[in-house]
């Protein structure tokens, strides 16, 4: 019992780390699979007096993909009113050029607004139609949830430093005594914190696995992938490599260095 | 004969303003017992502290099997007290370790095999009574039992030099005659010199030892 208690305090608040770790990458790939549908969905529309051709509009803009002409058939068709075949075709020629210009990632204002600039600099280019209104409250949108769940991960992140470094100084209360008696009989430093050490490692294990089962089973739960495909992304929850090493990894760090502080604040009794 | 402790124009002190220890001299043969008495805030306890080196010497030397303590390195300090037992009046010992685990740590530094390890920490629990309580801790024993777990383990790995910090302060009759016993055993079978700093030697010693004697901050010989 005196042993889980123990190891508990220090694996709570590590948990909570990787807790607020993994909570962001959730929402940063969210963030990012939401925009990859908005960009396939958004465009520009470019109207020109000549026909244009692809690579005049990708060397425009490097954030330009690629462009498509848009057939002026349905305009057409809205004013045929008894005109004649000829003046159908005459009208098909005086109309101006219109063309869909999708972008290779969702832009930020400022990009959709240095594309529309390059993309007039062409002088066959009469008009840009960047649907700027919507696309502002969309992209605002978007980054607000981002920063406010950052926000929120920065918060638990420094609540539980703290209560990391309270844990600091309880271990330190804790092992100081016996780290001095092993002094007192010639222990190197290395030997004196060894226990420390090994307790810090272990407690850093029993967190990633924890932390490894915890998100293993969210990313399983029937109800998280609802959630996700109610609002039309699929994502990587927790990838059980790349995630669960990152994760052990920043646990393994941060308890070595609490070992570490805790060794270095050492002061020999006399 | 061998010098194991070599002390010139000793002084110590803990901060600057007062010196506990003023330019002592003195000398310990190796082998021998000594007693070392003195008033209350004398300076006994200062001095035993300075030679396992938990206080650097303010102005002298002090030499203690060939280290020379004044600036030592943290590495020779760790040489030296690998080579020291010392027994203290409040035991030090390891709370969340068996009394097993706390004789047998002086052995783990010193780099002994499991196997003699655990056959030194048997026969030790045997000369000190204890072979029953190998498995408590130490809060679960008595003070005059926590203090044969503290002496079996300044023996354990046959020290040249025991330092003992009134070993018997506050101990029952069968604690103290036990520990006298057993400091008196390593210095006459083992030869290992003992320095014991005390209020009251006791009447019946069966070592010829020296005295020293503390008194405003000189050390000198009572014959």
């Amino acid at each position: 019992m005196k042993s889980i208690r123990n190891h508990l305090s220090l694996v709570i608040a590590l948990l909570s780390i990787l807790f607020s770790i993994q909570i962001f990458n959730i929402v940063d790939r969210s963030v990012m699979a939401y925009k990859k549908n908005l960009s396939t969905n958004y465009s520009l529309v470019v109207v020109s007096n000549m026909t244009l051709n692809n690579k005049e509009i990708a060397d425009a803009d490097s954030n330009i993909d690629s462009m498509t002409e848009l057939s002026p058939d349905n305009v057409i068709q809205r004013l045929n009113t008894g005109m004649s075949t000829k003046n159908m075709e005459l009208l098909k020629h005086t109309l101006p050029k219109f063309y869909k210009v999708k972008l290779k990632h969702y832009p930020s204002p400022g990009e959709i607004e240095s594309v529309t600039k390059n993309l007039l600099q062409n002088k066959n280019i009469t008009k840009v139609e960047n649907f700027s209104q919507s696309h502002d409250t969309t992209y605002k949108l978007l980054l607000l949830f981002k920063n406010v769940v950052s926000l929120f991960a920065v918060s638990i992140f420094v609540i539980t430093t703290l209560l990391i470094f309270k844990e600091l100084r309880i271990w330190q209360f804790k092992h100081s005594e016996r780290m001095s008696i092993m002094a007192l009989f010639g222990a190197p430093t290395w030997l004196r914190s060894a226990v420390l050490f090994r307790l810090a490692i272990v407690d850093a294990l029993i967190t990633s696995v924890i932390a490894f089962a915890l998100f293993t089973y969210t990313a399983a739960s029937p109800w998280v992938l609802k959630q996700f495909s109610d609002i039309g992304i699929s994502i990587v929850i927790f990838d059980p490599i790349y995630d669960f090493l990152m994760l052990a990894g920043v646990a393994m760090f941060l308890s070595i260095l609490l070992a570490t502080l805790i060794v270095l604040g050492h002061k020999e009794e006399v | 004969m061998d010098k194991v402790i070599i002390a010139s124009n000793l002084s110590l002190s803990y901060s600057n303003d007062e010196t506990i220890i003023n330019k002592a001299n003195f000398s310990v043969d190796s082998g021998s017992f000594i007693f070392i008495t003195g008033a209350s805030g004398s300076g006994k306890s200062t001095l035993l502290k300075s030679l396992y080196g938990a206080l650097s010497p303010k102005e002298g030397s002090l030499i203690v099997g060939g280290v020379e303590l004044r600036n030592v390195s943290g590495s020779k300090l760790n040489f030296l007290r690998r080579h020291i037992g010392i027994v203290f009046q409040d035991y030090k010992l390891v709370k969340e370790w068996t009394i097993e685990k706390n004789i047998m740590l002086p052995l783990i530094i010193n780099g002994y095999e499991k196997g003699v390890t655990q056959n030194q920490v048997d026969s030790l629990l045997k000369h000190v009574r204890l072979k029953h309580q190998a498995g408590k801790y130490p809060q679960e024993l008595s003070g005059g039992e926590q203090q044969r777990v503290a002496m079996a383990r300044a023996l354990s790995h046959n020290p040249i030099l025991i330092l003992a910090d009134e070993p018997t302060g506050n101990l029952d009759d069968y604690s103290s005659q036990l520990i006298w016993n057993l400091l008196e055993g390593a210095n006459t079978q083992l030869k290992t010199t003992v320095i014991v700093v005390t209020h009251h030697i006791p009447e019946a010693m069966g070592v010829a030892y020296k005295h020293f004697h503390i008194e405003f901050g000189s050390i000198h010989e009572v014959n």
